[in-house]
Formats: C-alpha cells, structure tokens, sequence
C-alpha cells in the first residue's frame, strides 16, 4: 500500500449543496471515492491509499488536471484504490463531483 | 531420358504405404501413427491444420508419437500453432522448421523455444501470406487437415468452421500432395460437400470431437466504462463522418462494446442504415442485438464461433450458408474480402509506437499477427471507389488531382491508454525491435505499420493521422491521446493544442461526448445471458460463458 495527500488552492467553490457522496467500488481495477464538504472555499484536498505503489507521478498528473478542469473548492477526496488505471480515475474523480454538486440533502 | 512425373510418382508410393492401413480410404484411429510413418519422409513440409479454432488435434497427437528413425526434421508450415502438441514436436525432434501466422495460446512458450533454438524460425506470416506462400514455395508435401464428416469416398463436410481447409487442400492434392482428413463420424452421406473426395487419400474417425477453441465470445458484463467511452468516441468520430458501411472489427473489448452501443447511441444517432451494414466478421455473439435490430445487411466469415451455429442457420439472410443450412466460412476468402471490400479495420493490439506501429509481440509472448496485417492495410491494389475511401484519401492529399488521387484505407487502432495491470499502450520503442535484435532477425514482427494507420482512439480522444503533414506532427498527434503514459504526459502541449484547433485530435467535448454519460445502460447486452435474450434462445453459449 501508498499513502498519498495532494492540496491544491483552487479558484471557485465547487457548486451545489450536498455535503457528501460516493462513487465507486474498491476493487481490483477499480476505486473508490469519498467526497465531503468540510473545506475552506478554496481548498482542495485528495487523499490517496493505493494498492497499486510507484505510481506518485501519474497521481500528480492526474490529480492536477481533474483540478484543473472542475475546481472544486471546499471538497475533501478520500480514495481508496484497487490499482484502477489514470482513466478510470478520473472518471471517478469526475462522477463524484458530478453527484456533490447535484442539489439534494 | 528426363522424367517429369517424379512427384507422382513419389505421391503413388506413398499413398501405397497408407493403404496397407487403410480400408478403402478409412484407417482405424489406433493406426493413425502408423499411417503418419508410412507416408511421411523426413524433412517433409507438414500442413497440421491448426486454424484460428478448428484443430487436428488427433493427428497432432498421431505425429507427435511417430518412430523418430522414419519421421524427423520436419518442415511445419500451418496458419496456427495452438495446441500444446503443435510445439512438443519441436521438443521431441519430429520437426524442426516453422513458418506460422498466429499463435496465440502457445505464444509464450513459442517465444521461449524460439529464444532455446529448439525451433528454426522462417517467419511470422499474415494469413494471406501463408497462403500465398503454399502455392509458391511452401506447398506441404503432406496436408493433416479436420472435418466433422466424411462419406466412405472420402467426400469432406467441415461444418461450419471451414476456415482454411480448402485453401490447404488445393495447395497439396493438386501439387502431388497427400491429404489425411480426422473426422468426427463416418456417414453415408455428408450434408455438403465442403472437400471432393478426389483429393482425399485417408480418412481417419477420430474418437471425440476436434478441438474447437471459442476465440470471438467476449463477455458484456465485463466491458469497462472507458471502453464505452472510446467507443462512443469512435462512433461518433469515425464511423458517422466516413459513413463506414463496409467493415471488420478486430477481437476485443473495445470493438464488442461498438457492436453493442450500435442499436442504443447509434440508434439515437440515426446513423441505422448509414454504417455498420456490411462485415468482414467471424460471427461474434455481441454483435446480435446489432443484428436484431436491423442494422447489419451481410456478413461473410473467417471461422465460426462455439454456439452461434443454430443463430446463423435461423439468419441465412445475414450470413454465408450452405445448401445443409449451416455456415460455410472461409479464411483465405474472407481475408481478401476484409483487404480489398472493406473501407475500415478498426482493432486493439497491445504496443503503439511514436509512428503509430504496432505490434501484439512483447519479449516474452511472440503471439503471432493472424489477420490484422491484411485487415489492417492499405491494398494498394484497390480500384473501385466508395464514400469513406475517396474521402481518407482526399484527407491525406488534399492537394492530389481527385481524378488520380488513391483512396485509403481507414486503419484504426481502439484501445485504453493502459491495458491490464496499468501497462502503457503507448511506448517510445516496440518491444518487437527488441526481440529481432536477441533473434538476429531480419524484420521485426511489426503488425501494423504506422504508414498504414489512419486513426487511433483512446479515451482522451480521436487522432486523425491523415491529416498529419510531417513525422512532428504525427507524433504530438499520438502523444496527444496517449493519456498518462510516459508517452502521453511528454507531449508538447503548445502543439497538441494547436493539432486540436486542427481537428487532427478531437476530444470528447469535441464531439459533443460527455464522457460521465459512458454508461454501462448504454450496452444493448450487459451479460452472455442478455445476447441469448436478444437471439431467441438461439445462441447457446459455451459452459465457461454461462452462470446460470
């Protein structure tokens, strides 16, 4: 197993009003992810437990384009992960946004 | 005085050692060895038909167990090397030479043998290839060929699994040949005539069925939401512009998951009718919803598939059927057609380099081409003319006088930008260049070469290679969808972009793709037992498909 932990400042508050949601399954190939609303607005923080080790810079490369792309401010990631491949991440990373900023409880 | 009938000569003697065996043309299964010792020479050119899937399984074993004091340093030249047996022959001694196209579940042990010198290589053919080569200087002195029946003149039924058997019958009966045929019964008579009696010498019932390896069954419930993201991607990008009516989708996720999107995102589309009617296609059950709903006109076959045989015989509009109702392939046939008929190949394969070559060959596994080189290139002989050909050609020479202007070929390469255990698609250097410098080879096993490679789609998105100008911009173009690959994240940004402007990458919001809607719904089938859904109760897939 890796521990990894990025933060990021970021430019907006990710949208929406939920507090948490979670996608994914932990699974060889696959991963799951926690999204909480506990942050500073412009705050970002991801933390990584992985099956899958020496992967730090494709986490990096990965991590700062989702960033990049959907600027979730205020967002806590939790991710466990199965050794999924950089795609299937961000498609994660993606559909947990996807349901955070959806308007529900 | 010269003597220009030697080899018949030669082919009488030998068919008169077999008889001594034989009654009429049918010899006991008990003395299959015997019959191989008697009209073998040593150093022979040996076809052990070793299709894509039908395997002579039995006679592999009969030559395996042959006197190596009558039987040696034999010459295999077969389209597949795939049972076990097809290499204990080269441990054993019985041969020693190899001209073969496609390995694939001895392609690790074949590497090693290869790497052991206990097998001369000639060379990695294509299947074409292979065949050609039997008419010219690889003709087999002897043809170990399978079928399901034979009447008691030796007429042949092959059922639908013909695939090359009469491709290597032609070559050896009518160049002073002898062909052995295993069969599954002896009847009184066959249902069709797939092989004339007249170029049978022996007959031998085998006592259980031949191996038939189910190669085309890909499950739905395991295809990945990225893989329906490509392909939507390739729908969308690819087939829709082109108008891509004439067709032949390589084995793998990535094209079962366009089979299955056809009916539900094409659908919506509306692109029923406009592409997809057409194939070049061994019968793969994930294409029958596509089927059922209308969208596919014609199919012609390189083999068949475990379970589909009842399906094709209740859709003989679709398929190529016999006067018995079941499916007659044919490899070499359907080889040609895939090469000069069809207007795209669209297939996975396991390393792409900065060209855009590929090839299925790592160190340790030498997994042999099969088709795709044929499917996967562009025929340089082609002569008619058709919407997607016209419109590659005009993309890759915009400034060619359209009158005399060559049309291409889309070759496309489908694929995630990682395959299992997170191994990069993308890489700087085959591993084939690798393995022609530790073998002294001429050539290195390329698959499809990078001149031939129209598009490659991953999950980042369409790279359109025709309207590349120079080897630079090929090679950000390829960068440019490799994803988080060493290769991907070394792209030169500013350039990519600008290849982006271009139209030359199209990423998913390109296309109007949202990739969160890659959705496991959007597949017509979610599971084996869907397609049996979709096919009546038709297909009836093999016991390693079903669990239920």
């Amino acid at each position: 197993m890796e521990d990894l932990r990025f933060e990021h400042s970021v430019r907006t508050r990710a949208g929406g009003a939920r507090q948490s949601a979670i996608v994914g399954v932990v699974a060889s190939g696959n991963l799951e992810v926690l999204v909480e609303r506990v942050l500073p607005d412009a705050e970002c923080t991801i933390e990584i437990r992985t099956a899958a080790v020496g992967f730090g810079e494709v986490w990096t490369a990965v991590i700062g384009d989702f960033v990049e792309r959907y600027s979730p401010g205020g967002l806590r990631f939790s991710i466990n992960d199965g050794g999924a491949r950089p795609d299937t991440v961000s498609l994660r990373l993606a559909q947990a946004v996807r349901l955070i900023t959806e308007n529900g409880q | 005085m010269t003597s220009w009938q030697n080899n018949r000569a030669a082919r009488d003697a030998r068919i008169a050692g077999g008889a001594a065996l034989a009654r009429g043309k049918v010899v006991e299964a008990g003395n299959a060895t015997r019959l191989l010792e008697a009209v073998i020479r040593p150093g022979d050119r040996i076809c052990l038909e070793g299709d894509n899937q039908k395997q002579a399984d039995l006679l592999s074993r009969a030559l395996l167990a042959v006197d190596l004091s009558r039987v040696n340093d034999l010459h295999m030249v077969q389209s597949g090397v795939v049972l076990p047996e097809h290499l204990d022959l080269f441990d054993r001694g019985v041969a020693k030479r190899l001209d073969y196209a496609y390995s694939g579940p001895q392609s690790a042990r074949i590497a090693r043998m290869l790497f052991g010198g206990k097998i001369e290589l000639g060379a990695v053919h294509t299947y074409l290839e292979l065949f050609a080569r039997y008419f010219i200087d690889l003709t087999p002195h002897v043809a170990l060929i399978a079928a399901v029946s034979a009447d008691h003149d030796g007429n042949l039924y092959t059922g639908p699994n013909t695939e090359d058997t009469p491709t290597v019958v032609e070559a050896t009966a009518f160049k002073d040949g002898i062909v052995i045929a295993q069969v599954n019964e002896i009847v009184e008579q066959v249902p069709r005539v797939d092989i004339p009696a007249d170029r049978v010498h022996f007959v031998v019932k085998s006592d259980k069925p031949f191996f038939v390896e189910p190669l085309f069954t890909r499950d739905p419930a395991a295809i990945t939401e990225g893989q329906i993201l490509t392909a939507m991607l390739a729908i969308k990008g690819i087939y829709a512009p082109y108008g891509v009516q004439r067709l032949n989708h390589g084995i793998g996720f990535s094209t079962a998951a366009i089979e299955l999107l056809l009916p539900t995102f094409g659908e919506r589309l509306g692109l029923k009718g406009k592409i997809a009617t057409h194939f070049a296609l061994n019968p793969h059950p994930a294409l029958i919803p596509a089927i059922e709903s209308g969208w596919v006109r014609q199919i012609h076959s390189f083999g068949s598939e475990v379970g589909m045989d009842d399906y094709i015989r209740a859709r003989s509009d679709v398929y190529f059927t016999g006067p018995d109702g079941s499916l007659r392939s044919n490899r070499a046939f359907c080889q040609t057609a895939g090469l000069y008929a069809c207007d795209m190949f669209i297939g996975s394969t396991l390393q792409i380099d900065l060209q855009g070559n590929s090839s299925t060959i790592t160190t340790s596994r030498i997994a042999g081409f099969g088709g795709a080189p044929n499917m996967g290139a562009d025929a340089r002989g082609r002569r008619h003319p058709s919407e997607p050909w016209l419109k590659a050609g005009a993309e890759s020479d915009p400034d060619g006088s359209p009158l005399m202007r060559r049309g291409r070929k889309l070759v496309v390469q489908i694929g995630e930008t990682f395959g299992d255990k997170n191994v990069p698609l993308f890489v700087e250097k085959l591993d084939a260049i690798e393995l022609a410098e530790k073998l002294e080879l001429e050539l290195a096993p390329v698959m499809i070469y990078g001149d031939d490679v129209t598009h490659i789609v991953t999950e980042e998105g369409v790279a359109n290679l025709l309207l590349c100008r120079t080897a630079q911009e090929r090679e950000q173009a390829i960068r440019g969808v490799a994803g988080y690959t060493d290769v991907g994240r070394r792209r030169d940004h500013g350039m990519v972009a600008h290849l982006r402007k271009r139209g030359v990458i199209r990423r998913p919001e390109d296309l109007g793709i949202n990739p969160l809607d890659a959705d496991r719904s959007l597949l017509a089938a979610r599971s084996i037992k869907d397609l049996v859904r979709w096919s009546g109760g038709l297909y009836a897939p093999p016991s390693k498909f079903r669990n239920w």
